[in-house]
């Protein structure tokens, strides 16, 4: 065992001196309380520590541990509805040791480990398995938990058996008499292997119009979503853990707020899944490190979140992660290079920055798991930028830009004026429009592609106008143009615009989009019509159909927004010239 | 740290001192964090905290500056104790310096408990949902940008505007001081000149609210540094009388500028790696130390509620310091030079407002089931307003269609008869009744946001007949 002594303290981060043969990223307890921390440097004699707790009275001489075990989760079943700090801590135990405030030294392992689970054997003696193959099931609220042969170990099953386990029991032997439990371990920093990864070409339905059908992304892909304060990060990120199409998702509050994550916690009990019609908690797996808790866990908890999501992609699941906020992890990561006096990057920033979060966002997609029943599993990435000042030239943004496949901008005008989710049309930009057409079509929404460049590019004709506006005022331009500032402001107020808060609007299924969209367009296009026989635009704007089409978001039933398609026919059909 | 404190020693070996931060050679047994004292040769004595420390030096910062401080005489004494602060129900309605010393005259405080003024970060899950909806009795605050209980939300001035008072009428209107005995306020003033802090101490008094107030005073020419503790100080305070003795208590801190100033100091001091602006890198971490500490805990009576206020160098919303108290609080309120140059009262400009915790303090049974709907559409209607001010100055008043016309007059009287209030306390039901009054100004069918179910029940058209 590796023990040195303290021989400097700054902040979060410690040397230890005496620590020679420890390694790289091994996790070593320090002084007296045992506090936990991680060796993120060697240098002869010394490592340097980074401590995942408050290091106020320490001293120097106290002793360092090393553990000799990289930073690791437990892997089984139980993550499921569970709140962990950075480390994988439950928060409700911790709560349970030390009262309302959480103290220091405190270790409790992250999986309970009296709870005693049903195991099913799927597998039988006699069987050859080999990382990844699924020797039985759990049932861990609805989800099927598929209790896998730990990567790199393989062999016969000289005995499996049914029944009720806790997590640390055998349940599996093989002939060399290895033991498998239902529970695993893993290094955090180190991504799970899987056979092949594959290209993301499935829609991940959100219900948000503006996502789905204007800037989607795929099962498998990333995504990120920059913006300045009360833009409303938090509620995309809070609205698509809701409301995703995906069976699990793990929740991170990286360095935010302590009422946001209460606001999760008491809310998603409540909440059913539109699909499942099941209590949207026993899908989610939450991570809480807030602002005021200590910064070196912020950095680990991204790490903790993948590596639970890797988990259950293993399994063949659709996992969303999602990261509120990468900045706040970014500025960890400075924090603890500016201790360590390494040479600053762009704003202080180090160096491998742009290296750490390519890392990261790459450990998403679309793979083909381990195993031998070739199951396809997949995470998608939603990373929540917090740029300072709302600027998009810092280095996080662009370096995040660089590696995500969606760009959902956020703008600080839109949310001023209450349009949310305020992502700008302009700015933002999907690079999985190709990919996931066949995902339309096989829904029956063939002509959607078509349907939204057609959409973008009123959109991008209406910034064009605006500025003409701007200087001459809306009576100078033509009826036709006229007719094009009525529809995009349809589009924007009454498509784009989404409430998180509706009863019916918070989530807007994929053909009800589809048809909210069509209905818009058949609008401009026969109000085209009709302005070319010579129908003036005021006497279509009199018609009472810009209610109508104000009020499709609230209606529950798809008919009613398809009939609006002939009623908006009829009633601008029959508009008559005046002579 | 009991036997850490019969070990300490003094040594007199000061080896650099630069700033705020002296150095210390060959001290030992000395502990992160720690408070050391120090003598000077004239006989004063000082308090520290030790920022870093290596095999034989410790970087130590004095609260009340370096001055007089010399590497031969000065004496520094390690205590082994953490900062702490002595606590007790009878600090209400006393004044204290920026460290918790009393500076009313008054006899020191008979300590209740002593804690330490970091405190420790409030576990997520304990934490309870911020739900009661406060009555400030100010329309811009009340209907549009709702306070809760357990909320942190600042005000973003800009130097000249009436912040404090502002500040000060939410604290002698708002319904937490209506509820009798259970409530106090801590008033946190940090490098303030003495004319601010007494225009405070002078509106308790008149309110009589002043047995209810603690004050801690770190004047603009008291000792910078201390204003680090000073927060700290104060917060820890207020946790003790919300979560020990059940009340709930509002904290206002001002200028939280003046706090960052003394924090770019000591880093600058330190050679740090500047960030933006010279701040530390970890400015974020470090101001959310201090704004983290607000909420409700779950099984306690008591709350924490804070109105942190800040000037904005320059009215700069993406100045580092608002800029990151903006990513830290639930929301914030923004005073305007130019509408207060249009005369308005509070000068509030609602646009860049927002209060992130507003609807779960909302809607039916706990205000109003319009307020919702009622807000946004307000919000909607006077940004569009707003917008087409910058065209009237370019195209003319008469370029612009009769609906247009009439969205213009909307934001003016919005600005005119639900902003400005001067000194009215108005109940929600008088600021809804307002906004439907100027929400009648415009069609209806340009009413989007609210439920037409609402209508009949609200909208004065349908009301009178």
């Amino acid at each position: 065992m590796i023990s040195g002594v303290i021989s400097r303290i700054s902040g979060p981060v410690v040397l230890s001196d005496r620590m020679k043969g420890s390694r790289m990223y091994d996790v070593v307890k320090v002084g007296a309380e045992e506090l936990n921390g991680e060796i993120i440097r060697l240098d002869g004699n010394l490592a340097v520590v980074q401590v995942y707790e408050d290091t106020s009275g320490l001293k120097i001489g106290e002793k360092v541990v090393s553990t000799e075990t990289p930073l690791s989760v437990e892997l089984g079943p139980g993550l499921l509805s569970s709140i962990y700090d950075g480390i994988q801590r439950p928060l409700p135990v911790l709560f349970k040791k030390s009262g309302s405030f959480i103290s220091r030294g405190i270790s409790v392992p992250g999986l309970d480990k009296e709870k005693k689970w049903e195991f099913v054997a799927t597998a039988k003696k006699g069987d050859r398995v080999s990382g990844g193959d699924i020797l039985g099931t759990v049932k861990e609220y609805y989800i099927e938990h598929k209790i896998m042969v730990p990567p790199q170990i393989s062999g016969t099953i000289k005995e499996i058996r049914s029944g009720a386990f806790m997590v640390e029991e055998p349940v599996c032997f093989l002939e060399d008499n290895t033991p498998i439990t239902m529970m695993q371990k893993w290094p955090v920093r180190r991504g799970r292997p899987y056979t092949t990864k594959q290209d993301p070409r499935v829609l991940l339905v959100t219900g948000q119009r503006v996502f789905d059908s204007i800037f989607p992304v795929t099962k498998g892909g990333t995504a990120m979503i920059p913006g300045g304060f009360g833009t409303g990060k938090t509620v995309a990120e809070q609205t698509l853990a809701k409301w995703s199409d995906t069976q699990i998702v793990v929740y991170i509050g990286c360095g935010e707020r302590g009422n946001e994550m209460t606001d999760v916690l008491t809310e998603f009990p409540e909440l059913l899944d539109p699909r499942t019609k099941l209590p949207l908690i026993q899908r989610t797996i939450l991570i809480a490190n807030t602002s005021n808790m200590p910064v070196a866990a912020r950095e680990a908890s991204i790490y903790t979140g993948i590596t639970m999501a890797e988990y259950y992609r293993d399994m063949g699941y659709d996992v969303a992660l999602m990261a509120d906020s990468t900045s706040r992890w970014g500025e960890a990561l400075r924090e603890v290079s500016g201790r360590l006096e390494e040479m600053p990057g762009e704003e202080g920033y180090p160096a491998y920055l742009a290296t750490r979060l390519a890392a990261f966002y790459e450990r998403a997609g679309r793979v083909a798991c381990l195993g031998s029943d070739g199951r396809i599993g997949s995470i998608t990435i939603v990373g929540a930028v917090s740029p300072p000042g709302g600027d998009f030239s810092e280095p996080i943004t662009q370096n995040t830009l660089r590696i995500t496949g969606t760009f959902w901008a956020l703008d600080t005008s839109l949310a001023y004026r209450r349009h949310f989710p305020s992502v700008n049309w302009i700015k933002s930009y999907s690079l999985y429009l190709d990919s996931i057409q066949d995902s339309f079509v096989s829904s029956g929404l063939v002509d959607w592609k078509e349907m939204r460049d057609r959409t973008m590019y009123l959109l991008q004709k209406e910034v064009e106008l605006q500025e003409i506006v701007q200087l001459v005022g809306p009576d100078a331009l033509p009826e036709s143009e006229k007719a094009i500032l009525e529809v995009t402001r349809m589009i924007r107020e009454d498509f784009l615009q989404q409430s998180a808060y509706h009863e019916v609007d918070s989530f807007c299924p994929l053909d009800k989009q589809y048809w909210m969209l069509k209905v818009i367009l058949t609008f401009y296009d026969r109000t085209s019509e009709a302005m070319n026989r010579g129908v003036a635009l005021s006497k279509i704007l009199k018609l009472p159909l810009k209610t109508e089409i104000g009020r499709m978001k609230e209606l529950k039933d798809v008919n009613s927004i398809k009939n609006l398609i002939d009623v908006i026919n009829k009633n601008i059909a029959t508009l008559e010239v005046e002579s | 740290m009991k036997t850490a404190s019969l070990l300490t020693k003094e040594c007199k070996t000061i080896s650099y001192v630069s700033g705020p931060l002296i150095f210390v050679q060959s001290a030992k047994g000395v502990s992160f964090g720690e408070i050391a004292r120090i003598t000077l040769p004239n006989g004063d004595e000082r308090t520290g905290q030790v920022l870093d420390i290596s095999k034989d030096l410790a970087v130590v910062q004095v609260f009340e500056g370096t001055s007089g401080i010399d590497n031969k005489e000065t004496r520094v004494r390690f205590t082994g104790e953490p900062p702490r602060v002595d606590v007790s129900i009878d600090m209400l309605g006393r004044t204290f310096n920026g460290v918790g010393k009393p500076r009313d005259g008054g006899p020191d405080v008979i300590q209740e408990t002593s804690l330490d003024i970091n405190g420790m970060p409030i576990n997520p899950y304990a934490r309870d949902k911020p739900a009661d909806f406060i009555q400030t009795g100010m329309s811009a605050i009340d209907a549009l940008n709702t306070l809760v209980r357990g909320q942190k939300l600042p005000i973003f001035s800009g130097s000249g505007l009436p912040a404090n008072k502002l500040a000060a009428q939410i604290a002698r209107q708002a319904k937490v001081l209506g509820e009798g005995e259970n409530f106090a306020v801590v008033f946190v003033a940090m490098g303030i000149t003495y004319k601010e802090a007494s225009f405070f101490k002078r509106d308790f008094e008149r309110t009589g609210a002043l047995e209810r107030v603690v004050f801690f005073m770190n004047l603009a020419d008291d000792p910078t540094i201390e204003r680090i503790a000073t927060p700290r100080c104060a917060l820890t305070v207020a946790e003790y009388l919300a979560f020990t003795h059940n009340l709930h208590v509002l904290v206002i801190l001002t200028d939280m500028i003046n706090y960052c100033e003394a924090l770019r100091e000591i880093s600058t001091a330190r050679e740090e790696v500047p960030g933006r602006r010279g701040y530390p890198g970890y400015m974020y971490t470090d101001l959310a130390t201090i704004y983290e500490r607000a909420g409700r805990i779950k099984g306690k009576k008591g709350s924490i509620t804070q109105i942190p206020i800040l000037t904005m160098p320059d009215d700069d919303i993406t100045h580092p310091v608002p800029d990151l108290t903006g990513y830290i609080t639930e929301g914030q309120i923004v005073l305007s030079r130019d509408l207060y140059r249009r005369g308005a009262d509070p000068p509030i400009d609602v646009l860049p407002c927002l209060s992130r915790l507003m609807n779960l303090g909302i809607g039916r049974g706990k205000t109003r089931e319009d307020h919702r709907g009622v807000a946004d559409q307000l919000y909607a209607s006077y940004a569009y307003g707003r917008d087409l001010r910058r065209l009237v100055a370019i195209v003319g008043e008469e370029a612009l269609t009769e609906l247009d016309k009439k969205y213009l007059k909307f934001a003016d009287e919005f600005e005119k008869k639900f902003i400005t209030q001067g000194d009215e306390n108005r109940s929600l039901e008088r600021t809804l009744e307002i906004g439907w009054e100027l929400m009648s100004m415009l069609p209806e069918e340009e009413l989007k946001r609210i439920n037409r179910d609402y209508f009949k029940k609200y909208h004065p058209a349908y009301k009178k007949g």
